[in-house]
């Protein structure tokens, strides 16, 4: 049984587009190619087409379509709020259903099964290597994003030996008497990023709160969404719901804001209801305000050397309005000297899977952020979600700044000494 | 479908990638805010005057309709084909050229973005004051061919009171300068302002000199809430009175408040039957001087509540109540009929008087609010088109409430041009000597009738 939604259950919010034009100011991919097609009012008279049956799924149509970063910059600030990112994944999934897997299921198919491809990949020097990549489980969003030889020019993280779940076991105990939370970890943090979801971990821990990271935990179903992988992403929702069953608990964590809004979102647009599931999950940053950790920090005696931080919002905790929070906490950690940067909540343009179809307007988009970074003397840019850090890194390497992209919970790390137990 | 050859030329011009033929590409550049959609045969994305130049030629000699188009924002169907050919799309067309402090002028492209143009010089501590409530996405060279207005008019003025020059395609396609860049010039006609409001009928812009102004220093936001309408209504006919000319004048009436009382970030009690906005700007000290002498004048007209924002974020908090406002009008009926008449300041009470009357007599909702201050009141008739024989009511309201403009010395339009909403209503407002000897320049200057047919004058609009 299919449950995702259908274009036509989209019907009464397409018909909602007014034509004003008001998406193209805040379209990341707009703004770079000024073209109709790319902005979210074009990809609506798209879908409109679609249900009159005056367009077809032809080439263009499915060029227009993979044009879309799924940022949700446009829903924002659309007077009428129409959800075009979830119109683009049900028209992407269209496609699919159409025509397969063609886009970009065949072509990562392709390189994971290929073993010159994959030599190649390593020769140019790549880090994903396949030993490594053979750890990662085949229905993660990582497969999904990070194709290598078909983004030869990419600076990608070295992949560590361990992942999180080597590291901890599923159920952690904390050093106090509070609750337990669950953690979903995500691909990037578990395989790539481990030492982010350990300080998240021992953070935690440290609060007094124990930790359930079931190791059945699945992607989010973002980059399967992002592609137009329906079925993919039920699947992994139906897993993930199942994985935190096994105990009673209030909030399932995140540090990974697009794990987050995967979750969040695209779960609760399904046509099953997966709100149990759903309604615990919450941003770490929206959690420690809420433990009063802000307060917390501020109080601390400020470092005589602190490092000048400025702060990238991800698209889907800005989306969600979750804006406010991690500032604050990066104003009171001992450690930062926080700057504020022009064109902070301008996305990063990594976008799911957009950036292997369109490494080219990918790295464009993440440049326009090079100005306002340069501006701002940042040393580092910190953000709440490992797929930014990355697609930052890689900006920032090729406009040759000297300017590190991490995550929040790395200072936090920093400030409170989480990595010397 | 246009014929191959005519494609394979204009590809010879602007290059492969930069024509567009599929049936997606014209279902993407059919439409504009006016909901209608007419699709072109092919579109061209033009990244020079040479390249607009040589299309033009193109089009000219075999007789296809050229479209110019910017970001599609317009509200009268301005960038409608709505006899097909060739959309020129001028949105990569981006740069802005020059900003020059010493003389205070920019000279830009005509695909810069208001908003973004805006930015850059008040980094240098100047200002361009036209604020179209699409400033953040529409483009100069489209605001530049309806003469876009906004909110700050009344005190700064409208378009074509910052245009200095233009580089124009003509439709013949030789590229013409207007103007230049002194404030003053009085060599030959002043043909700059013929092309500005010209709707791209007369000449497609490829560059603009636009004049800039110093920074106002500070500026004072204050929301008024009123009992009455006739009470918003005098307060905006004092303050002019007073000779005082801020920088907007607001009004909401009590329909368009029904609509964002639920969401409003400022509340707003049932009491309140109208809402100003008005802020003033200019030196610190002036400005605290004006503020609190508008406040005198106000005060015996029945306000009920007066809030002054003290930082920028109350300032923004006030503005959020106004930009509310757009959004939330379809929860009075689904189809709405959004006109921008304007009549003299003085009339705005009068104005305000005859729309309550038809709302009355035709028993639909007329929802208004806008810019009290320059006379400029966007009238929306909020209907639901699905009720029998509602298009032919709406038909008949627009014609009386038109009417009622002309008759108060007011007139159509403000801001958003004739285009093809307007065009059977034009008689009303200008003779029939004035409208031909219109039809003369027009005529005179597009004698194929290439650029933007089926607008302004012809009612013979294909659908």
């Amino acid at each position: 049984m299919d449950k995702n939604k259908t274009l036509k259950d989209y019907e009464v919010q397409i018909r909602e587009c007014v034509k004003c034009g008001a998406c193209q100011a805040h379209c990341p991919v707009y703004l770079e190619n000024r073209r109709e097609g790319d902005v979210a009012r074009g990809k609506i008279a798209l879908a409109a087409a679609l249900l009159d049956k005056t367009g077809v799924l032809e080439k263009r149509l499915r060029q227009d379509i993979s044009m879309c970063l799924m940022c949700g910059s446009c829903v924002n600030t659309c007077p009428n709020s129409v959800p075009t990112d979830k119109i683009v994944g049900a028209i992407r999934r269209e496609i699919t259903d159409n025509r397969g897997l063609s886009l970009l299921g065949r072509g990562v198919s392709t390189v994971i099964g290929h073993k010159p491809l994959m030599k190649a990949a390593i020769k140019t020097g790549a880090a994903l290597s396949p030993l490594l990549l053979k750890e990662i489980p085949a229905s993660s969003g990582l497969r999904l994003r990070f194709p290598v030889p078909l983004m030869k020019d990419r600076s990608l993280p070295v992949i560590p030996a361990k992942n999180l779940f080597d590291l901890f076991p599923e159920f952690i105990r904390g050093d106090g008497d509070k609750p337990t939370v669950g953690f979903f970890a995500g691909c990037s943090i578990s395989f790539i990023y481990p030492e982010i979801g350990a300080s998240m971990i021992r953070l935690l821990q440290k609060m007094g709160y124990s930790v359930f990271l079931p190791g059945s935990q699945k992607c989010c179903g973002i980059p399967a969404l992002s592609s137009g992988d329906g079925r993919l992403v039920e699947k992994l929702a139906e897993d993930n719901v199942r994985s935190f069953q096994k105990y009673d608990i209030e909030h399932i964590i995140t540090c990974c804001a697009s794990c987050n809004g995967g979750v969040r979102e695209y779960y609760s647009t399904m046509k099953a209801d997966y709100g149990d599931f759903t309604g615990k999950v919450i941003d770490f940053n929206l959690f420690l305000a809420e433990q009063g950790f802000i307060e917390e920090m501020a109080e601390l005696p400020k470092w005589q050397a602190r490092t000048r931080v400025t702060y990238h919002d991800p698209c889907h905790l800005k989306t969600q309005g979750i804006t406010k929070e991690p500032r604050a906490l990066l104003r009171a950690l001992p450690n930062v000297e926080f700057v504020e940067m022009e064109g902070a909540s301008s996305c990063c343009g990594l976008g799911g899977t957009f950036s292997v179809y369109h490494y080219e307007i990918s790295k464009a988009i993440g440049a326009r952020k090079i100005a306002g970074l340069k501006e701002s003397g940042a040393e580092m840019i910190a953000t709440a979600c490992p797929g930014c850090i990355m697609q930052l890194q890689d900006v920032i390497n090729h406009a040759g700044l000297q300017v590190k992209a991490v995550h929040i919970l790395d200072l936090i790390s920093e400030a409170l000494g989480l990595t010397e137990e | 479908m246009m014929e191959k050859k005519i494609i394979r030329s204009l590809r010879d011009i602007v290059g492969k990638e930069n024509v567009y033929t599929e049936n997606s590409d014209r279902i993407t550049h059919s439409y504009d805010a006016t909901q209608k959609s007419y699709l072109p045969d092919v579109v061209v994305y033009a990244h020079s005057a040479e390249q607009v130049s040589e299309v033009v030629k193109i089009a000219d000699s075999l007789s296809i309709p050229l479209l110019p188009r910017g970001a599609g924002s317009g509200f009268t169907g301005g960038t409608l084909p709505v006899q097909g050919g060739i959309v020129l799309v001028l949105t990569r067309m981006n740069r802005i050229l020059s900003i020059d402090t010493d003389n205070l002028i920019a000279v830009v492209e005509p695909g810069v973005v208001t908003s973004e143009l805006q930015r850059e010089v008040e980094k240098l501590g100047l200002f361009y004051p036209p604020d179209p409530a699409s400033k953040d996405f529409c483009t100069l060279g489209g605001n530049v061919a309806e003469c876009a207005g906004g909110p700050r008019c009344v005190k700064y003025g409208v378009t074509k009171d910052y245009i200095l020059g233009l580089q124009v395609v003509t439709a013949s396609g030789e590229i013409i300068r207007t103007g230049g860049k002194t404030l003053k010039n009085v060599v030959g006609y002043d043909l700059t302002k013929l092309f500005v409001g010209s709707e791209g009928t007369l000449g497609i812009v490829t560059e603009i000199v636009l004049k800039l102004l110093p920074k106002p220093e500070a500026k004072k936001t204050m929301l008024v809430q009123f009992e009455t309408i006739d009470g918003a209504a005098r307060a905006v006919a004092d303050i002019i009175r007073a000779k005082i000319i801020p920088t907007t004048l607001e009004f909401l009436d009590a329909a368009t408040i029904g609509c964002i009382r639920d969401i409003s970030p400022i509340p707003l009690p049932d009491e309140c039957r109208a809402l100003l906005i008005i802020e003033v700007d200019g030196d610190s000290d002036v400005i605290e001087k004006q503020a609190a002498r508008i406040l005198d004048i106000i005060r015996p007209l029945g306000v009920l509540d007066t809030r002054i924002a003290e930082t920028d974020a109350e300032s923004e908090e006030i503005w959020e109540v106004r930009r509310k406002v757009s959004p939330s009008l379809r929860k009075v009926n689904p189809d709405k009929f959004n006109e921008d008449i304007v009549v003299p300041r003085s009339k705005v009470p009068d104005m305000i008087t005859a729309l309550e009357h038809l709302s009355e007599k035709y028993d639909v909702p007329i929802v208004n609010f806008g810019h009290a201050g320059d006379g400029n009141i966007h009238v929306n008739v909020m209907v639901d088109l699905a009720e029998d024989g509602m298009q032919e009511k709406v038909d008949m309201v627009m014609k009386e409430i038109f009417h009622a403009a002309v008759a108060l010395e007011g007139s159509i339009s403000g801001e958003h041009g004739i285009g093809i909403s307007k065009m059977d209503y034009l008689g009303m407002e200008i003779d029939n000597s004035t409208l031909d000897y219109m039809r003369r320049i027009k005529r005179a200057l597009d004698p194929n009738n290439t650029l933007n047919p089926g607008k302004i004058f012809e009612s013979d609009v294909s659908g």
